[in-house]
């Protein structure tokens, strides 16, 4: 019997030739991810321990993301704490460098690897062909002490993918279709397997637009196979894949959906759950206060020259706030250099430093009781963004820009 | 097995992260200070209420979201003795395992318990509800071990002889 990727990860992690769904392996981490929503959590339990030490410093990034530039004294403390900790112990770290998981895509990731992120969207590292997988901070200090965890090996459910995307149609609309369709537990403690025909249009971008959200479905983890696409990205980016892994033809799937892109239409998630999806021109009736476009979902130079090209001559509705947040120093470089920068900054919007910003709902943009947000972030749960009363639409880059435009949810052709 | 009985509070489908511990309190220091605060995008008043020993009886995905680990943390520092719900976000599940915080599935409890009445569960055996049982699933014995310790990192201590 054949397996699939995550299985063959996760066999290449436990050195094992073969694993199945349902066991559970204790498996060594390639690379362990955590940022400032916890870290320093990590370092107060790791500072009980008796005579702690670190398996393997190298194997560990620690990036500030979450709240840059620090917002109060408390989170200023708490980076402190993770600031120094990472300096005493030559621990790689960022600082205004962008969005945890843009930096890991763009600077760490390989194929094969089998990665921790103390944070729920480590799934986004699928993209590359990476096993990406959120946890907590007791469990990443257990990895980061011992150099090992122990995983359960999910079941596969594989989306084979046929067409191409309509014109002014993204991955995002794609994936919140997904969502919608199998619902916020339809992948519980599963691995969303994406393949097929369909792939071969959809840059790295797309790709991790898609895998980044599949824990909104409840996924483990994302994967896709390396090809033509991903050996472009990773020599651009200098590195070199550790093993690339395909499905063999007789594994076995939980299930299995075909997909057809080229029915894919505008899709928006409604308040306040990712998995209420609707036509985004069912939403029209909905007025907006604050549109937000950014987050390691959807703040690439990929998204950032698609709402430009969206608002370029055209302005921000009056009363509505736009946020243009690039999820990376080198995507806000690349933006600058484009002129895409610029092209915000006359029609009106706030260009912000690169972090999770809106999307987290603590440091920057936060909104307030009853107001409407339209963002490209990660979750529209109730007061994700702000106060306990206030409302969150998800949607796609174009459509986010056009909404800021209109000043109510518009797609982007009805400019 | 440890039996115990506990009053219930009654919650729904997709109790998600940000409503068990909203994101503008996470920059507090300690769990007790974040504490008030649990579940208030939901019932402002609920964390004031919960009584240590109480349980918490819930529908399916409960603490889908992010991987914050102060979600259970909070729930296990109210005093709550156990979540029963149809089902469980992976994250939070080993959040909350490692965390000592004892969870148990059951798909049908959440249909027929009544917020305030009170059930007497017996860990890796049964529920009892209004004359009613309700078998659960054995957990395996290494979870058992976290859970009975106080979680992980207190289980770890304890194999390795440091306790």
């Amino acid at each position: 019997m054949g397996m699939t990727i995550a299985e063959k990860i996760i066999a290449r992690a436990a050195k094992k030739t073969s694993v199945r769904a349902g066991d559970i392996h204790t498996v060594e981490l390639d690379r362990l991810m955590s940022n400032d929503g916890t870290s320093h959590l990590t370092v107060a339990k790791y500072n009980n321990l008796k005579n702690p030490r670190i398996a393997d410093p190298g194997k560990l990034v620690w990036i500030v993301d979450h709240n840059v530039p620090s917002d109060s004294p408390k989170t200023a403390a708490s980076q402190k704490v993770m600031r120094d900790f990472a300096r005493e112990h030559g621990i790689d770290f960022y600082e205004g460098a962008g969005v945890c998981h843009q930096i890991m895509l763009e600077k760490y990731v390989c194929p094969g690897e089998l990665i921790f992120g103390a944070d729920s969207h480590t799934c986004a590292y699928g993209a590359l062909g990476a096993f990406g997988t959120g946890v907590g901070n007791t469990d990443y200090l257990y990895a980061m002490v011992t150099g090992h965890s122990w995983v359960l090996v999910p079941e596969t459910i594989r989306f084979n993918l046929t067409g191409k995307l309509p014109e002014g149609v993204t991955a995002r609309d794609l994936i919140l279709t997904i969502i919608g369709m199998i619902g916020a537990n339809g992948a519980n403690y599963k691995a969303m397997e994406f393949v097929g025909d369909g792939m071969k249009d959809l840059t790295i971008s797309d790709r991790i637009a898609i895998c980044n959200l599949c824990v909104e479905a409840g996924a483990k983890t994302a994967l896709m196979e390396v090809d033509e696409v991903t050996l472009a990205y990773l020599k651009e980016h200098g590195r070199e894949p550790k093993a690339c892994f395909k499905s063999d033809d007789d594994a076995v799937f939980a299930a299995q959906y075909d997909i057809d892109l080229s029915t894919i239409v505008p899709i928006v998630a409604k308040p306040h759950f990712v998995d209420n999806v609707v036509p985004a021109k069912e939403c029209t009736d909905v007025k907006i206060d604050e549109a937000f476009l950014g987050s390691c979902n959807n703040g690439r130079i990929e998204d950032l020259r698609l709402g430009a090209s969206v608002i370029r001559g055209r302005h921000v509705a009056p009363g509505v706030r736009f946020l243009v947040v690039p999820a990376s120093a080198s995507v806000y470089r690349q933006a600058l250099e484009e002129g895409i920068l610029e092209t915000f900054m006359e029609a009106g919007a706030i260009i912000m430093n690169p972090n999770c910003s809106v999307c987290w709902g603590s440091c920057q943009g936060v909104i307030g009781e009853g107001e409407v947000l339209i963002s490209t972030g990660t979750r529209n749960f109730k007061g994700r963004a702000g106060h306990k009363d206030s409302f969150v639409y998800l949607g796609s880059a174009a459509t986010v820009t056009a909404s800021a435009v209109k000043g109510f949810i518009a797609t982007a052709d009805m400019l | 097995m440890e039996r115990f009985t506990g009053k219930v509070w009654l919650l729904g489908n997709d109790i998600d992260t940000d409503i068990i511990m909203p994101t503008e309190y996470l920059a507090f220091k300690t769990i007790d200070e974040m504490k008030p605060y649990a579940f208030s995008p939901l019932r402002e008043d609920l964390a004031a209420k919960i009584k240590p020993g109480d349980i918490i009886v819930a529908g399916s995905n409960f603490g889908c979201g992010s991987s914050r680990e102060q979600a259970p943390e909070v729930v296990k520092a109210l005093g709550v003795k156990c979540i029963i719900a149809k089902s469980y976000a992976r994250i939070f599940f080993r959040n909350a395992i490692n965390n000592g915080l004892l969870l148990i599935e059951n798909d049908e409890l959440a249909d027929d318990v009544k917020e305030g009445d009170t059930i007497t569960v017996t860990v890796n055996e049964k529920i009892e509800y209004n004359g009613k049982e309700y078998p659960i699933v054995s957990l395996p014995d290494n979870l058992v071990e976290i859970i009975e310790a106080g979680g992980l990192v207190k289980a770890m201590r304890r194999r390795n002889g440091l306790d």
